[in-house]
């Protein structure tokens, strides 16, 4: 839920990157925390294990400026991919504004791309929100990889009810900012329905 | 969140956070949004300690649920100097007291229950205003309904 402060003229977003473990959630963040400058970001968090897996969640605060007089400051979170994780990555999906999900382009990570959607399904439902209905983007990581698939059929695969979609390489940024400008204007849009 | 009841909250946190001698106190929602604070944040990372505080209780409720608990209503972390006593308020938001040895578990756990029973008091009231509110929308306009595809541009032109 945004959390809209009229006595302090501040919103709050919450966007949640999700995908297969070593997809790229976390490396998505680390590129925004390097490239926006200091005083539009806050501490980068990661609860991770000694092998850098994301153990619980990556928290980035990130200050986008303002909209008719109120700041606007999202908060970035990322999910653990690996599958015995679930509990910890329901936890995550409370009060969620914004979805992205990062899907592995290799051939071989395919299937674990699409049990991984089906995951963020079914966790979003157990948590009272229908992805039909949530902020949305679908990225397609990891492009430079000689064994990525054809974008064509990973997007025929993965796309949920046709979604933004970019083509990734969330190492050297490409795709990074596009995926969360996408989301983070989806998700202002829905602010104005309300 | 409404003016009035934002300055409620403020008030019972500065006089908890004078009260139980402590550094600092902080609301935080169960999502990770800070909602007020008092004390010398100096040096303290505030978004971090939200989020993470969050991150802390949603873990522990998913332990209390595990074993058949309804919710473990206080967490307390004891460091070398410093402590960190966490609630549950009207089970929607998080009441944060972070104390030195210039206070005591004791005195901050009564002060926490008075405190706690004002902004239990204060969220209700907020609830009813909110859900009086809901009913007549065209009264209550939110500042986004005339928001632009420009105005949202303008934030990513950097």
């Amino acid at each position: 839920m945004t959390f809209i402060n009229y006595a302090a003229r501040e919103i709050n977003c919450k966007i949640v990157y999700y995908g297969p473990g070593l997809c790229g959630k976390t490396t998505n963040l680390q590129w925004i925390y390097d490239k926006t400058n200091p005083q539009a970001k806050g501490k980068l968090i990661s609860l991770a294990t000694e092998t850098d897996r994301t153990l619980f969640f990556d928290f980035l605060p990130l200050d986008l400026g303002t909209v008719r007089g109120f700041k606007t400051r999202f908060h970035l979170y990322t999910v653990p991919g690996q599958v015995f994780y679930d509990a910890s990555r329901k936890l995550i999906l409370k009060g969620v504004d914004g979805m992205i999900f990062v899907a592995d382009s290799q051939e071989a990570r395919m299937e674990a791309n699409v049990e991984s959607m089906a995951n963020l399904e079914k966790n979003l439902k157990e948590q009272g929100y229908d992805l039909q209905n949530v902020p949305f983007a679908l990225q397609l990581n990891k492009r430079d990889l000689p064994t990525a698939l054809p974008a064509e059929e990973m997007y025929r695969q993965l796309n949920f009810k046709g979604e933004p979609t970019f083509e990734a390489v969330a190492m050297n940024g490409t795709g990074v900012f596009d995926t969360l400008k996408a989301v983070a204007k989806l998700v202002l849009t829905e602010l104005k329905k309300k | 969140m409404y003016e009035e009841e934002y300055l409620q909250i403020k008030d019972t946190l500065q006089r908890l956070q004078v009260d139980s001698n402590a550094k600092i106190v902080f609301l935080v929602d169960k999502n990770g949004q800070q909602i007020a604070t008092h004390g010398d944040m100096k040096g303290v990372d505030a978004t971090s300690l939200a989020s993470l505080t969050a991150g802390n209780v949603a873990a522990t409720d998913g332990l209390a649920k595990l074993i058949g608990e309804k919710e473990f209503s206080i967490l307390f972390h004891e460091g070398e100097r410093d402590n960190i006593h966490i609630s549950l308020v009207a089970q929607r938001v998080i009441l944060v007291v972070i104390f030195d040895e210039k206070s005591s578990l004791g005195l901050v756990r009564l002060r926490v229950k008075k405190a706690s029973l004002e902004l239990e008091r204060t969220f209700e009231q907020l609830v009813k205003k909110s859900e009086a509110d809901r009913g007549r929308t065209d009264k209550f306009d939110s500042p986004f309904a005339e928001i632009t595809d420009e105005d949202i541009d303008s934030l990513f032109s950097e």
